[in-house]
């Protein structure tokens, strides 16, 4: 591993990565010796493997949709910077930055942190949570523990609570407005040490 | 010419030797004789605050010194990782999560934002794997050459290399034999102090001078590896007829609880010179040794533990239920066997301070010798140890929910990371089970209080 300033140039575009990201010049740093150190093979780039080495993921119940999250449909690896910009949307929300309508919305906005857990639901990302997709998250989540039947019944009370305008699905409004009142970014957060 | 020459060669060697007895029984005075009594001259922590500045100094100086100038700034070191964590368990915070409902929730209930705990757990596990990173990564390299032992030398710079040199020397010629000379003693003291003791009839006389003899042993032994013990909470500390649990990182555990107070010890009886120890402090307090077949027997070793939590005024039993050291990064699986005996559970946690080289004892790696030696060869041994409140088994709980609650405890409360896995299977790669665990935890916070259906 070389001199901090040297793993910076080692990382092309870096500063463009950085003002899309948010992360400073260290995090970035601390960043690229984890993503080194999940890959093994040293290739430059991680695959789904490398993630499944990691065992606190692997006992994760949704383990395997939070790897799914780190690739694009159709693509086999992830490259540094798509892991950072993922990453990114994780970050804790800059309290400072004011809130200006004509720029882009922070990758680590509210919104967006909810329209990456939405994701975590949709995964065919038609836009709505079907009742199909939600038994399967639960199902991911509980397993074994409980019957078929109750699984269905957790679902239908679910969809009912969320579900405004009734299409038996719930869309990403009614996903917000339903944790309308959840501390996204609090709880959804990852709280990187400056 | 040459005859005074030798003789005056003599004079000084024996001169020499001399001053070298002189200095070396006033060191040993000087540590001993506070130790004895429990008070303390100060001058560990001062030496422990020298050297840390010492070495950072030459660590960050001499790294800094051969950086590129460059316009981007240079990152401050994060000491605790990259990340923050949450303490708190699944239940609460997902009972934190799920507090914006209105309609009041029974416990069984899923709520979308469920997923979330989960989600960020497994985001911050693929950010951040490790507990302690103070420096930057060729920092590291160089601070831990100069304060672990047994690190392969790297050569670095020559600045480096000469202060590790130094390092050694007083390491290995000036520390080392002070230290050794000190456990010797101590451990000699305990036999022959137990065994004088275990001449005197029972009673309080022989009770308080047991103690007296137990503690300044372990006093010794601690000043032995330069151990600085910060003791939090102390109204909290172990009563007698109860069962001190705690976390197992090395055998050097023992010595830094029985510091501050005295317990009974439970442990297979060895031949050798650890049998000998373990005979004479039998004679002046009951311990608890078991023999090899024994200790298959469960139910003979729970009654014998249990009749001696059962008399009042036997001392606190030590256990330690992860059942083999492990690292001190994480509390591992408390085997239930502990939680069944009854009576008042005594949590401690112990943490030791991972900078000045690892106090885990990998038994694959190294046996007890080696390990020993390892210790006494490095600079200090920085713990802390936080007595929690006494804990008793609930209605309605088994002794595995119990053992679970305990360690939880512990892990919360000495910054470890709370593991699910047995720490026997610390070198297997068990992954489906664990799994099953979290949906297991997770099933009956949705499902509430009903018993799990089976699929």
């Amino acid at each position: 591993m070389g001199s901090t300033n040297s793993t910076l140039s080692k990382i092309p575009n870096v500063e463009e990565l950085m003002q899309e990201t948010g992360f400073t010049p260290a995090h970035i740093v601390r960043l690229y010796d984890r993503f080194e150190a999940l890959d093994k093979e040293k290739t430059g780039h991680l695959r789904p493997q490398d993630f499944g080495a990691i065992n606190r993921l692997a006992m994760n119940p949704i383990g395997d949709r939070i790897i799914g999250a780190f690739f694009s449909p159709g693509q086999e690896t992830v490259d540094f910077h798509s892991f950072v910009r993922i990453l990114a949307h994780f970050r804790p929300a800059d309290k400072k930055r004011p809130k200006d309508p004509s720029m882009p919305e922070p990758v680590n906005s509210r919104t967006s942190k909810l329209k990456f857990a939405f994701q975590l639901y949709d995964q065919d990302k038609d836009g709505k949570i079907s009742r199909a997709e939600l038994l399967q998250v639960l199902r991911s989540m509980l397993e074994m523990q409980v019957t078929e039947e109750q699984l269905e019944s957790i679902a239908d009370r679910t969809i009912q609570e969320a579900d405004l305008d009734k299409d038996d699905a719930i869309s990403f409004e009614e996903f917000r407005k339903s944790l309308e009142k959840v501390n996204i970014d609090h709880k959804m957060s990852i709280r990187f040490l400056r | 010419m040459t005859d005074l020459c030798e003789g005056g060669m003599e004079d000084l060697w024996s001169i020499a030797v001399v001053l070298l007895q002189v200095w070396f029984s006033v060191m040993i005075g000087f540590i001993m004789i506070p130790a004895m009594f429990g008070l303390s001259l100060g001058v560990t922590s001062v030496y422990i605050q020298i050297l840390v500045k010492i070495l950072e100094w030459a660590t960050l100086r001499i790294e800094r010194g051969h950086r590129e100038r460059s316009t981007l700034p240079v990152p401050a070191p994060l000491p605790f990782g990259l990340i923050q964590r949450e303490g708190g368990s699944m239940e609460q915070e997902m009972g934190e999560l799920r507090r914006y409902r209105t309609q009041s929730i029974s416990r069984g209930e899923f709520a979308l934002s469920d997923s979330f705990y989960f989600y960020i757990k497994g985001l911050e596990s693929i950010v951040d794997d490790q507990v302690t990173q103070r420096f930057s990564s060729e920092e590291l390299v160089s601070w831990n050459l100069l304060t672990r032992t047994n690190h392969n030398f790297h050569y670095i710079s020559l600045r480096l290399t000469i202060i590790w040199g130094l390092g050694v020397i007083i390491r290995y010629c000036v520390l080392f034999p002070l230290r050794i000379t000190l456990a010797i003693i101590g451990l000699t003291w305990l036999v022959i102090g137990t065994t004088l003791v275990g001449f005197l009839p029972n009673n309080r006389l022989k009770n308080w001078l047991s103690e007296l003899v137990h503690l300044m042993c372990y006093r010794i032994c601690a000043r032995g590896l330069s151990a600085t013990i910060q003791y939090h909470n102390k109204e909290n500390k172990p009563q007698k007829g109860g069962i001190c649990v705690a976390n197992h990182t090395s055998p050097i555990d023992i010595v830094i609880l029985a510091n501050d107070g005295c317990y009974a010890m439970v442990g297979q009886s060895h031949g050798g010179l650890m049998g000998v120890i373990q005979r004479s402090m039998v004679r002046s307090c009951p311990h608890v040794w078991f023999e090899r077949s024994e200790m298959r027997d469960r139910n003979a070793v729970t009654s014998r533990l249990r009749a001696h939590v059962a008399a009042k005024t036997n001392l606190p039993i030590l256990i330690f239920p992860e059942g083999t050291c492990i690292n001190n990064t994480s509390v591992m699986m408390f085997k239930k066997g502990s939680f069944e005996i009854g009576g008042t559970i005594y949590p401690v946690a112990i943490k030791y301070d991972p900078r000045f080289g690892d106090a885990f004892w990998n038994s694959a790696k190294y046996n007890m010798v080696n390990y020993l030696l390892r210790m006494m060869t490095s600079w200090a041994i920085v713990v802390n140890v936080w007595y929690l409140p006494p804990m008793t088994r609930r209605e309605g709980e088994d002794a595995a929910q119990f053992a679970n609650r305990v360690k939880s405890a512990i892990a919360h409360q000495g910054g470890l990371l709370d593991m699910a896995w047995d720490g026997s299977l610390k070198r297997a790669k068990v992954k489906e089970e664990f799994k099953e665990q979290q949906q297991k935890m997770y099933s009956s916070m949705v499902m509430g209080k009903k018993a799990p259906a089976n699929a």
